[in-house]
This record gives C-alpha cells, sequence and structure tokens, in this order.
C-alpha cells in the first residue's frame, strides 16, 4: 500500500486541510467528506482572503483610473496575468485571456475563429466523451455554417480510440476540440499525440483543460496547442474566472468576441478600432477580484507542488480503485491506464441518484447524474454513474468512510 | 366518500413522526417506492416523460366521476417512493381538490430538500405536471 496514513511524505495533509475553513463544517450532523472535486474544488483561507482584500483595500476599476487605487487593482490583475501565464508556460501574457471560465472560452473560440474560418464541407472533431460545453458550441457552429461535426469513439476501458481518430482526420478536417482529462471517466487523454496529428492534417486543436489544469503540468508550448480552455474554479480558485490561451497570432487575426469598453482603442460612430490582446477580447469591466484571487490559488497549487499533490491523489485513487472494487456488484466506469483523481462507477440494480441521496445523508459528498456527458452515458448504456473525484485535501479516511457508507446505502436499497 | 387531501396528509405526518433516525425515513420512502407497482411498458413513452438531470418519472394520469386518477413509475426508487406519497394525496381527487392542494406535508415529514433539487430529481416537476392534468381535465369536462 502506498498511502497508508492522512499523509505522503513530503506533504502534511492535516495542515493542508487547516487551510480550507470549509473542511470543519458539519453536513446532516457529521463531518463533510467532500469528494466532489471534479466539479469544483473547496477554497483555501488565501483565496477567501484576497478576495476580501481587494474589496477591503484596493476595490477601483482597471486600466483607466489614474489614481491609487486603480493602479494597485490593475497591478495585481495584470500580476496574475503573468501568473497564469507561467502556470500554462504560454509564450506571452498576452495570450492570457480573463474569460468566465472553460465554457466561455470555448465559445469564444467557436464564435470569432470559428465563424469567421468554418465554411460549408468543413469538418470539426470532438470525442464521444467530451462535457456539453465541448460540444453544443461545436455543435451550434456547424449547423449554422453547413459544416460537420464527426466524434472520436470511446472504446469499452475509457480510452479514445486512436486508430478512429486517424482515420477521422481528412484535408477538411478544420478544427480538434479535444478534452484532456474526462470528468466522467477520469480518462487523460494523449494530447500531444492528437494535436501533432491534426497539425500534420492542416486542422488546428482546442484543449478543454477544465479537469486538466488542476491535475497535470500544462505547457501550452511543448503541448502546441492552439487554444487551451480551464477554469479557476476547478483549481482551488474563485467562481466565474477562468483563462482562455490562444497562440497570439492566431488571437492577432481573430474577429472581437463581445463590444464594449477596454476591446476599443477608438469608436467613432463611423467605424471602431479595436484594442491589442489581450485586452481585446476582454470588454466591460472585468471579474477582478476572482482574477486577482485566482493567482492565489496557483500559488497554493505552486506552495505545495504539482508533483507532489498528484502523488497524493494517485494515490487516492489506487486506494479508492482497490477499496471499491471489493464491493459485490460494484463497476467502475473508465479504466484508462492513464487517469486523474477522477472514479466513476454503478452498483448493479441500483440507480445512482438513491445512493448519491443516502451518501448524502452520512455527511458524503459525491456527484451522481451524466456528469453533463449525456452521449457518454449512452455510450456505455446507462443512465449515469456515482463519482468520487479527489483533491489534494481528501483522506484515506475519507475513502473508508465513502466505502462504509456505500455499503450502507446499498443495504438499505436491497 | 374520498379521503380528503389534508387527511391523507395528515396520514403520513403521523406515519413519519414515528420514525425517529433518517435512515428510518429513508427505508420507509423505498419501501413505499418498492410497493408502487411498475407502471406498464406501453405507458413508458417519451410524452409521459418527466425528465430530471438524473432520473426519470413516467406520469399517466386519466379521469374518471369528476376525479383525476394517477399512475407514476420512476428510475429510482427513492423518488418513487416520494411519488408514491404523491400519488397516494393527490390521486382520486377532484380538479379543484388538486389545483388548491399545496401538499405542506413534504415540509413537514422533512423531505422538502427534494423540492429543492428541481434539476436532480424533478419531484416540483412532476407536481407541476400532476397540477397541469388537473387544469387540463377541468377545462375538457366542467
Amino acid at each position: 500500500m502506498i498511502l497508508a496514513g492522512t499523509s505522503t511524505d513530503r506533504l502534511d495533509i492535516t495542515a493542508i486541510r487547516l487551510q480550507f475553513p470549509i473542511l470543519s463544517r458539519m453536513v446532516k450532523g457529521r463531518p463533510l467528506i467532500y469528494l466532489d472535486n471534479a466539479a469544483t474544488t473547496q477554497k483555501p483561507q488565501a483565496v477567501i482572503d484576497a478576495i476580501s482584500q481587494y474589496y477591503c483595500g484596493y476595490n477601483a476599476n482597471i486600466h483607466r483610473g489614474i489614481h491609487t487605487l486603480a493602479e494597485e487593482a490593475t497591478a495585481a490583475y495584470e500580476d496574475s496575468r503573468t501568473a497564469l501565464q507561467e502556470f500554462i508556460g504560454a509564450a506571452s501574457a498576452d495570450e492570457i485571456i480573463f474569460t468566465r471560465g472553460t465554457t466561455e472560452g470555448i465559445n469564444l473560440v467557436a464564435y470569432t475563429w470559428g465563424r469567421a474560418n468554418i465554411i460549408a464541407g468543413d469538418e470539426i472533431i470532438i470525442s464521444e466523451m467530451e462535457h456539453h460545453s465541448n460540444i453544443v458550441p461545436w455543435q451550434i457552429l456547424c449547423k449554422e455554417k453547413g459544416a460537420e461535426l464527426k466524434v472520436i469513439p470511446v472504446m469499452d476501458n475509457g480510452e479514445l480510440s486512436m486508430p478512429a481518430y486517424l482515420d477521422l482526420l481528412t484535408t477538411r478536417t478544420k478544427l480538434v476540440a479535444v478534452t484532456q482529462v474526462s470528468n466522467a471517466l477520469g480518462t487523460v487523454n494523449p494530447v500531444k499525440e492528437i494535436i501533432r496529428a491534426a497539425h500534420r492534417a492542416g486542422a488546428l486543436v482546442l484543449i478543454d483543460g477544465a479537469q486538466s489544469a488542476v491535475h497535470l503540468d500544462i505547457n501550452v508550448q511543448d503541448m502546441d496547442c492552439d487554444f487551451f480552455a480551464f477554469s479557476g474554479h476547478k483549481l482551488y480558485g474563485p467562481t466565474g474566472i477562468g483563462v482562455l490561451y490562444g497562440k497570439k497570432e492566431l488571437l492577432n487575426h481573430m474577429p472581437v468576441f463581445h463590444g464594449g469598453g477596454e476591446m476599443i482603442k477608438e469608436v467613432t460612430f463611423a467605424y471602431t478600432t479595436y484594442n491589442e490582446l489581450p485586452y481585446k477580447y476582454e470588454a466591460g469591466t472585468p471579474n477582478i477580484a476572482d482574477a486577482i484571487a485566482l493567482k492565489s490559488a496557483i500559488d497554493f497549487i505552486k506552495k505545495h507542488g504539482r508533483n507532489q499533490i498528484r502523488q497524493h491523489e494517485a494515490a487516492l485513487l489506487s486506494y479508492a480503485t482497490e477499496q471499491l472494487e471489493a464491493i459485490p456488484g460494484l463497476t467502475i466506469i473508465g479504466n484508462a491506464k492513464e487517469k486523474a483523481s477522477v472514479i466513476s462507477f454503478i452498483i448493479k440494480g441500483l440507480h445512482p441518484q438513491d445512493i448519491g441521496i443516502l451518501l448524502d445523508n452520512q455527511g458524503i459528498a459525491v456527484r451522481t447524474g451524466h456528469h453533463c456527458t449525456q452521449p457518454l452515458m449512452k455510450r456505455f448504456g446507462i443512465p449515469g454513474t456515482v463519482r468520487a473525484s479527489f483533491a489534494v485535501y481528501n483522506t484515506t479516511e475519507e475513502i473508508d468512510a465513502l466505502v462504509a457508507g456505500l455499503r450502507k446505502a446499498i443495504k438499505m436499497l436491497s | 366518500m374520498e379521503k380528503d387531501i389534508a387527511a391523507i396528509e395528515e396520514a403520513f405526518i403521523e406515519s413519519f413522526s414515528f420514525l425517529d433516525t433518517w435512515e428510518e425515513k429513508y427505508e420507509y420512502i423505498i419501501e413505499l417506492g418498492k410497493k408502487l407497482p411498475a407502471l406498464d411498458e406501453q405507458f413508458k413513452t417519451e410524452d409521459k416523460k418527466i425528465k430530471g438531470c438524473q432520473s426519470t418519472v413516467w406520469l399517466v394520469a386519466s379521469y374518471q366521476d369528476d376525479k383525476v386518477f394517477f399512475k407514476a413509475d420512476s428510475d429510482a426508487v427513492i423518488v418513487k417512493g416520494l411519488v408514491s406519497m404523491l400519488i397516494e394525496v393527490l390521486s382520486g381527487q377532484a380538479p379543484d381538490s388538486i389545483l388548491n392542494a399545496r401538499l405542506e406535508f413534504i415540509e413537514k415529514i422533512g423531505m422538502h430538500v427534494h423540492l429543492a433539487q428541481t434539476r436532480s430529481n424533478g419531484l416540483r416537476a412532476m407536481i407541476a405536471q400532476m397540477k397541469d392534468y388537473a387544469r387540463a381535465f377541468k377545462i375538457i369536462h366542467i
């Protein structure tokens, strides 16, 4: 067994847990066990403080003011952009566009690059394991332009079929949009291989990093993706803030998205000239407080070390897999060789929702349902799964409680 | 003479007052869910579905002797138990009684948490659909 107690060699999980105020609360009279991290992670005190410090100390609109508060707010906001650039290995801070989250980032690309570049007869490739945010924008675009949406199939073990993907690539393929980590199966996709093949075929690639940014080392230059979208709230940061990365020369040539303040250079009633990157895509007053606090979330990850966090999560995943597989009737959906700390399962004869309700009554938060991946659930012929997903603050004791809670739920339902 | 809605609701509140723990309450609901006869497969069609984010409820309504009768089923047993109580309370009642029913027993037995989660189980949608049927029958027959 890799992990016996609550701490690894390097990480003091007890001390880390103390940084998360919510982890000390009770749910239904029991200590909260939060295993829904793929939906959103909890926030450390430093992130909560960063939001409060902005509003208490230097709340001002950015980029315009000449007063002290505006200068402080602008500096903190741009510092965060630089930190994010470094976090994902982008070549320039101009390539970091603040969005509301992954969904907005993907929509931005669909509505700007997509509308300008996709024509009838073109093809866009997605995969069967995409969540709805990486399906629907492309569906809308394809319908509008008369383009075709093609889907890389998922194999029984939860991995993408790479031969099928290579077969789908043609000279008509203009874009490949795939997730790096499946939110429903935990599968880690071979994105470098996917990107290389797409580029050889002359297509661009958008990587949905909603699940991967918190678990994997991200280097967009090494990966060579053209776009990368992720959300702050899944990596210990606030909700309502995320990032779209795009290669500078692409972003420079793409049409604008939202019109309004910040994205303009000069406005007359006859014409408008647009601001340069990244402001071209940041119309209106942005989510300043949360953008600033996102840097604190990244600092939290950096302080504890992505590698150490990953090791801890991998140990939790392997322990949970072992413990859950011992439960009669339980089947894990998604057994890819490379998995992030997401474990999805069904129990024979029982509905995931019933299990979720009975776990909640024991203070255990898991996700049940289709995880916004309805086509994927259809692929496996199930209404949904129960999903436990782990973060740095989770412990083997919590997994033991999950297993005990599950056994109790099964007994009550059988 | 049919029992009126308030009397049936009162009976449920009384039953639940004997159940002390959450386990007992849910075991009771699960039992109700299991006891509710499965809906004939021919009724499990798209137009009878009340879609939640997680589970599905099928609801069928008919009208006889000035009263509305409901049958339902769900793929999740706890939802089915809750649905079973709604049927017990509302089936066989006059359209106006159904439309006026406030169904306060749900809160009194501590199951209002399932009403709040409208997206996840559609219990609120189920009640709305039952009232819609009552309204429709009222318009057609009265």
